[in-house]
């Protein structure tokens, strides 16, 4: 299936506030955009509405199969080790999160560790394994870089940067720069109300 | 396996297990209303025994309360109901696997903690099979209007104390058919209060994964 994401004229609203308007791109395969944008002007929001857990206020939105998300949460019971509370997803998944996959992540040495326990890399980390592993055709990324440090940062990218290359469409909302080769931008300032 | 199998797997381990309080509290609060009842009325044989029935629905319902505020909203603010979406595992589908894991973690160990309550009320044979059959009969029921209340109120702050108040009411058709069938010759009460049971059960699953739904967008 060749990946594709498109918005038309969308418009989002929270509460009573209209966040952004008229905001339209199309990223095809193996794209990669960084939308900016500052707080409160509704990155979060638009990452939502492009995984469909969120309608637009106007406009639609397009995607080619179900999108993975990577956003401030962690979907992990807190009282379990790490390995057995990856392990459901790893069923969900179809036997995506394998061993070289949490190795890459530097998660294989912390499989015993209650999730509660985990630092907030590591938690961020674990987040990143489970909402992508299964390499969905399109990855939405919500502050992907915080909480980790450089070297996990730079892992991350490379990560990103491989799944574009394989044809994966990424979409990464983010302050800090984020290196991967040809990164669109989108600043929501220029579509604000 | 299939998806609602993995889910129901979680949710088992997961309301069995010791992450959401385990399933012991509502038991021990079932018993602890049969051993209080006594020292409330006196020791009056004839009395327990005639009235012991009802206490013991009221108990029922009352502890059905207890697992609401942990059945649903630790899930909803990891955003576990959100990575299930994207993997095309429908709110509704997570619903009923929380319904079903929700009732076999209360339900199975109320039925089974009626015998020793039964004993400390002096209930006779035909009366505990009576209040065994109701509650049975009702105990989906009152899992399902809980889970519905636990999605209802996950965004509200003071949603567990909320929840408590709303399945009293809610409750009150299931306590109505169930204990009344205490009071009649044949099973028509246990037939109807199985009947709501049903309707509730069948409806749930859809009305609490669009309460997740809609609380999305709050």
């Amino acid at each position: 299936m060749q990946a594709s994401l498109a918005a038309t004229d969308i418009a989002c609203r929270r509460g009573d506030r209209l966040l952004f308007r008229g905001l339209s791109f199309a990223l095809g395969a193996g794209e990669a955009m960084q939308v900016l944008g500052a707080n409160g002007t509704g990155k979060t929001s638009l990452l939502r509405i492009l995984a469909g857990l969120l309608a637009p206020y106007a406009g639609s939105v397009s995607a080619s199969g179900l999108p993975a998300l990577l956003d401030g949460r962690l979907p992990l019971d807190e009282h379990l080790p790490l390995g057995e509370a990856l392990a459901f997803w790893n069923r969900i998944d179809g036997g995506a999160i394998s061993p070289e996959v949490l190795a890459m992540h530097g998660l294989d040495t912390l499989l015993d560790v209650p999730v509660r326990y985990l630092s907030t890399g590591q938690r961020k980390r674990a987040a990143i394994v489970q909402s992508n592993a299964r390499q969905a055709a399109i990855w939405l990324l919500d502050e992907p870089l915080n909480g980790l440090d450089i070297h996990a940062g730079e892992r991350l990218q490379s990560a990103v940067a491989h799944y574009c290359a394989q044809g994966g469409i990424a979409m990464i909302a983010s302050h800090q720069p984020f290196a991967v080769p040809d990164l669109q931008t989108l600043d929501l300032a220029e579509f604000a109300v | 396996m299939s998806g609602f199998a993995r889910l129901l797997r979680r949710d088992l381990s997961l309301l069995l297990g010791n992450g959401r309080g385990g399933p012991l509290l509502p038991m021990l609060f079932f018993v602890a209303v049969a051993v209080l009842f006594p020292f409330a009325v006196g020791p009056d044989a004839p009395l327990l025994a005639r009235t012991g029935g009802g206490v013991l629905w009221i108990a029922a319902l009352l502890a059905s309360i207890l697992p609401i505020d942990r059945l649903v909203t630790p899930d909803v603010k990891a955003g576990v109901f959100d990575q299930l979406a994207l993997r095309g595992l429908s709110e509704e589908l997570a619903m009923a696997a929380r319904l079903l894991a929700h009732w076999l973690s209360f339900g199975p160990l109320l039925l089974l903690a009626t015998l020793p309550a039964a004993a400390l009320l002096g209930l006779d044979g035909r009366t505990l099979q009576t209040l065994l059959l109701g509650l049975l009969a009702g105990t989906p029921g009152l899992a399902a209007i809980g889970l519905v209340i636990a999605a209802l109120t996950t965004a509200l702050r003071s949603g567990a104390a909320l929840g408590g108040l709303l399945l009293v009411p809610l409750g009150v058709p299931i306590l109505i058919f169930g204990a009344g069938a205490l009071a009649r010759p044949d099973d028509t009460g246990i037939a109807l209060c199985a009947a709501i049971s049903l309707a509730l059960c069948a409806v749930a699953p859809f009305a609490a994964g669009a309460a997740i739904r809609a609380g999305r967008e709050g």
